[in-house]
């Protein structure tokens, strides 16, 4: 029993069936327990007044966002060496939602920004990187949609996905040197003295394990989609041939 | 490979080429700038590092889409797939054939159209330096690029948009370099960043090129 019998189309379909009911299920509990918890239950802040429940889609958009490149990242890595091909149409699958996740972070903050900073946008490092983050995801998603076959689909955005992260962190670092930073440092930290308050921080913690288990239905429905497409494909090639 | 690129090199220079529209859609971008924003001198020498190389950034683009497609069309690249060089090395000779004759003339003209933008004299230099030593970046990310979309019918749009993110760290230190040249601060960070970039992306990314183009040759 291995982790790659999961590669394998068929038993990927029975498992994931079995597994999205619950999985959606699950995500739907934690988001809405998050946010009411998070919007209706929690005081406001001494500063910010209600402004600060932004933070229950701001931050884990912005993790989510980050990390679905990640994961894009290693299932591409996945099909270049092992070329199985359900990794290669989940990178697929993720791609547009890690793009509305980059979005929903880039509105929250231009939201939050304006009543706190006065401005809707600063070229700010984290902003700015976060900016060129969708750029990536454009250019991703873009590539995908210009090539007919899907194996050299699959291999092309393979590649870009392995160049761009590259570059995407190192944009992320070259944003830092050229101007100076507004958005704050990071409060979520485990190794830290001073943290977020902890009654803003367990409903941030629903929010953010609900936002991934979103995610990992939203890909195993569209990874779903994607084998079905194929499968339509290969029937309709096998019945033109006959 | 010398053999490539020059072969590269004449098909470029000699009709139909394009070499030194670079040149030209350099200058037309330095012309219109002035237009856009004011005839102010004080302002243009502030913009000019950005606006210069902005402009190198787009003549570099202009001609990235014609590095792989004539060979891909008329089959010399499938030949040059099979020769026996390797193919990182053909990337590479065409990354540099490609330097030569955008990023070069760009580097050699940028002092005449630093002075059209009022850029002071020693920002002139550190701009030639920033150029010199960061267009040789722009082309071998351009190569991947291109090796990306060789085989689509209208790729050029789409070139754009997978390139332009890459050149964001080139861009940054590039213009840092002159603005801090400019200004009589410390360059020492810009400058090895800068160059640290280009030996990179030189190095490596060819390898990326390479294996695009395998796959699109399959």
């Amino acid at each position: 029993m291995s982790i790659w019998e999961y590669a394998n189309p068929k038993k990927f379909m029975e498992t994931s069936a079995w597994l999205l009911p619950w999985v959606a299920a699950l995500a739907a509990l934690t988001l809405v327990t998050g946010l009411v918890w998070g919007f209706f239950l929690t005081p406001d802040d001494y500063k910010q007044g209600s402004t600060v429940k932004i933070i229950y889609l701001h931050v884990p958009a912005a993790m989510m966002a980050i990390n679905i490149w990640v994961m894009m990242l290693v299932t591409s890595l996945v099909w270049l060496i092992r070329r199985h091909h359900v990794s290669a149409l989940a990178a697929k699958a993720a791609a547009p939602v890690g793009m509305v996740m980059t979005l929903i972070a880039l509105i929250t903050g231009a939201l939050w920004g304006q009543p706190m900073w006065g401005t809707w946008w600063e070229w700010d490092p984290r902003l700015t990187s976060f900016l060129i983050l969708f750029l990536f995801y454009l250019g991703y998603i873009a590539l995908w949609g210009a090539i007919d076959n899907p194996d050299t689909a699959a291999d092309l955005t393979g590649v870009l996905c392995l160049v761009g992260s590259v570059f995407a962190v190192l944009s992320r670092y070259a944003v830092n040197f050229w101007n100076q930073g507004l958005h704050q440092g990071a409060t979520l930290s485990l190794d830290k003295e001073e943290n977020i308050s902890d009654v803003y921080w367990l409903p941030l913690l629903v929010c953010i394990a609900g936002f991934i288990l979103l995610f990992v239905a939203l890909v195993l429905v569209r990874t779903r989609t994607e084998i079905r497409a194929r499968r339509l494909k290969a029937l309709e090639a096998r019945e033109r041939m006959a | 490979m010398i053999a490539l690129l020059f072969r590269d090199l004449r098909l470029a220079v000699r009709a139909g080429g394009g070499f030194g529209l670079g040149l030209a859609f350099f200058l037309i971008v330095v012309t219109l700038v002035p237009f856009g924003v004011g005839p102010e001198g004080g302002m243009l020498g502030r913009i000019a590092p950005g606006i210069l190389w902005l402009g190198a950034l787009l003549a570099c683009l202009l001609s990235l889409d014609r590095i792989f497609a004539l060979d891909f069309e008329d089959g010399s690249l499938d030949l040059l797939a099979t020769a026996p060089i390797p193919l990182e090395g053909v990337v590479t000779m065409k990354a540099v054939a490609h330097w030569i004759t955008t990023g070069l003339p760009l580097v050699v003209a940028a002092p005449v159209f630093g002075v059209l933008l009022h850029l002071d004299g020693a920002a002139v230099w550190w701009l030639v330096l920033s150029l010199a030593l960061g267009t040789p970046a722009l082309s071998v990310l351009g190569t991947f690029g291109a090796a990306l979309t060789v085989g689509l019918k209208r790729g050029g749009l789409l070139l754009s948009l997978l390139v332009l993110p890459l050149y964001v760290p080139t861009l940054i230190f590039g213009a840092e370099l002159v603005r801090r040249g400019a200004g009589d601060m410390a360059t020492a960070t810009p400058l090895l960043m800068l160059g640290g970039i280009t030996a990179a992306t030189v190095a490596l990314v060819p390898f990326a090129s390479a294996a695009a183009i395998r796959v699109n040759l399959r």
